[in-house]
């Protein structure tokens, strides 16, 4: 019984100092609080509202019509008239708009031959027809940006008629599942809860060993009969309950604030929550035995959590990057548990069909607590 | 020659090597139980090094360690069970209360249930701590402090106690008390080992060991020290002292000089059978108006075997 009543000591122990220390415990709770609301209504990636240039060398009432559809599409938003290209390309470079929209001197003939107008297909030996209507410049280094305004490429111009839009058969029928209405809060809140938790799992722990050393209580603690896999188990535990707790903040909040869904999959979630606390915690505990001070743990900390965060897919496509990137990606418990969470939560996915996370996240933690263990000498040599 | 059983600590060429420095070099030691045994020396002579080779916390470069019949650092997780350690800084947690403390040491040295609030109870009434227990120990004196790593330290009945610089942070007071309690622990039955660098404290000692350079210079009770130290003690009163201490020191016969208030005191080798009348023939002491015999104290005992004495 000596192992079992020696960590409930030392979960107390954690849990009683962790009670005290105000700030902490404050940062508990308002992390997830925060960076969920904040995130959730500010991460959006339907780019709207771009601000543009418009150049309108035509100066016709064509022009102004052309002008006000492609505003309509809310893609866009004019915010400056220019006179030159010269103008719209300086407005581009001092980051005034995002684009700029030349509209050539004769618009008029080139509407009437684009087929995009619906005025019927010219002869195909004119050469002319080819010719765009009018061009875009774009600031292309964001691909986010440049990708928005492509897709005004091809718009119909029927409107310039008054005509309806052309109904065309499309090539291929797209069924959007799990989130039809493409909204971005839905992939953004699960995966919140995979950063939040990589975040104060590996921060906590990782200045979990190296606060002993720190304010002294090490010396002390290698002089008792404490045992170190005792004194992880015991230290890990009162976390396992904060991180359980910020899970259901996050969650519960996602699904009040923005309509995220639960799906039915509670168990599978819970499972899947828990062992990703594990593997984060063991992975902070093993920092925290490399550390020599609570700073260089911090350090550490910001180490991994930034590619955990920027690779585990949770903001940019896992399938759009390198393979070596997603070798590495593959490490971090984050990759795993980002897969899983939006799987039981938007996919209805069990365990079973998400079982290669789930045995790598069950290793990662066994391994982890092991090296920590391993690590952690009950000697000062 | 001493019984094994009542041997505590046997330690045999002990070397601990940083590097290229041998904070402790080739000491040997035996300790015998029921009793309170010193290191004795300056700060970074190895005294704590040693103590951390004998709890097992460091791994000696050479030399064998038996502390209570167990090998070190061999069986060190066992030792643990029956040794209590008390260390130089305060180590207890300054977030917790006094009782959150010894019931959190209580519960690791494997203390649960009745047992564990007799001992508690127990400690909290022999250090008068029972008032004090639900306040945070980093708001408390230091001499409060000491109480309570001496009372943790004790909480599971070691045989045998460490106290690293046990009374470095507290006032002579709670040095005084702080003792008696060391030696009520002694009554009953535990041994302890304590380094310290003050004279007065190793001279309450039942033995103690001159560490310097990692080396001991001598060992045994502060009395039997005392009196085979090797040197008189002559001590001078009269004007210009500092002038006589500079002239002496470094003179044939004489081992070492220091002025204590108004008096200098001179320690002359034992060779010379007439300490006082050797000195007042030396010129430099004409103007001295006394020159007397005194008895040694433990720190002419450290002067000689240290530093510019021992040379």
């Amino acid at each position: 019984m000596r192992p079992l009543s020696r960590i409930a000591a030392i979960f107390f122990k954690e849990l009683n100092q962790l009670r005290r220390d105000r700030m902490t415990f404050g940062m508990v709770i308002m992390i997830p609080l925060i960076q969920l609301v904040l995130f959730g209504y500010a991460i959006n990636t339907n780019v709207r509202d771009i601000p543009v240039a418009v150049v309108d060398h035509s100066q016709t009432g064509l022009s102004r019509v052309l002008i006000q559809i492609v505003e309509a599409t809310t893609v866009v938003e004019v915010t400056e008239r220019l006179n030159s290209i010269e103008e719209a390309e300086q407005a581009i470079k001092s980051a005034r708009v995002r684009a700029a929209f030349i509209l050539p001197e004769d618009l008029s003939q080139r509407v009437a031959r684009s087929p995009a107008a619906g005025l019927g297909t010219p002869a195909s030996t004119d050469e002319e027809t080819s010719r765009p209507v009018a061009q875009w410049i774009v600031d292309g280094s964001d691909t986010m940006i440049a990708g928005a305004i492509k897709s005004l490429r091809s718009m119909p111009l029927s409107e310039l008629n008054r005509q309806p839009p052309n109904r065309s058969t499309p090539t291929f029928e797209v069924a959007l599942f799990f989130n039809p209405e493409q909204r971005t809060a839905i992939n953004i809140v699960p995966g919140l809860v995979g950063i939040i938790l990589t975040m104060t799992m590996i921060m906590f722990t990782s200045s979990a060993i190296v606060r002993e050393r720190e304010r002294g209580n090490m010396e002390m603690l290698i002089n008792t009969p404490v045992r170190p896999m005792e004194l992880m188990i015991g230290k890990i535990i009162p976390y396992v309950f904060i991180g359980l707790l910020q899970t259901v903040i996050i969650l519960g909040l996602g699904h009040l604030l923005f309509s995220v869904p639960f799906g039915d999959k509670t168990l599978d979630l819970f499972i899947g929550t828990l062992l990703f606390i594990g593997a984060s915690l063991s992975l902070g505990l093993v920092m925290s035995t490399i550390a020599q001070s609570q700073l260089q743990a911090t350090q550490m900390t910001v180490f991994v959590l930034l590619p955990s965060i920027l690779l585990s897919g949770f903001m940019f496509p896992y399938e759009g990057m390198p393979l070596v990137a997603q070798y590495i990606a593959e490490v971090f418990p984050a990759t795993h548990f980002m897969r899983m969470i939006r799987g039981f939560v938007l996919r209805d996915a069990s365990l079973l069909d998400l079982h290669r996370d789930v045995i790598w996240m069950c290793g990662f933690f066994v391994l982890g607590m092991l090296v920590a263990a391993l690590r952690f000498k009950k000697r000062l040599d | 020659m001493v019984a094994d059983t009542d041997i505590v600590v046997r330690a045999e060429g002990l070397v601990k090597k940083f590097k290229d420095f041998r904070a402790v070099d080739g000491l040997d030691l035996t300790i015998e139980r029921g009793m309170i045994y010193g290191f004795l020396g300056p700060n970074g002579c190895g005294k704590t090094t040693a103590m951390r080779m004998l709890t097992g916390l460091l791994t000696p470069t050479e030399g064998s360690v038996e502390v209570l019949g167990l090998s070190v650092p061999k069986d060190a997780e066992a030792l643990k069970y029956k040794i209590g350690y008390m260390t130089q800084a305060f180590s207890l947690y300054g977030d917790l209360t006094v009782l959150e403390n010894l019931r959190f040491m209580a519960t690791i040295y494997g203390l649960t249930g009745a047992r564990r609030k007799q001992r508690i109870n127990e400690v909290m009434d022999r250090y008068e701590l029972s008032d004090l227990k639900n306040r945070f120990a980093g708001r408390m004196s230091g001499g409060q402090r000491q109480r309570l790593a001496l009372a943790t330290a004790v909480l599971h009945e070691p045989q045998l106690l460490f106290l690293d610089e046990p009374t470095s942070a507290v006032d002579p007071e709670s040095r005084r008390h702080f003792w008696e309690q060391l030696f009520d622990l002694i009554e009953g039955g535990t041994s302890i080992v304590v380094t310290t660098h003050f004279m007065d404290e190793a001279e309450r000692c039942h033995k103690i060991a001159i560490l310097e350079a990692g080396q001991k210079r001598a060992d045994g009770a502060p009395k039997d020290l005392m009196a085979e130290m090797g040197a008189n003690v002559v001590e001078i009163e009269g004007p210009n002292l500092r002038d006589i201490r500079r002239h002496l020191l470094g003179a044939d016969g004489i081992v070492a000089a220091a002025q204590l208030g108004a008096r200098l005191r001179v320690l002359v080798e034992t060779g010379i059978a007439d300490p006082e009348a050797f000195l007042k023939a030396r010129p430099e002491t004409d103007g001295a108006t006394l020159i007397e015999r005194v008895r040694p104290n433990l720190e002419d005992v450290f002067v000689t075997a240290t530093g510019e004495g021992r040379q």
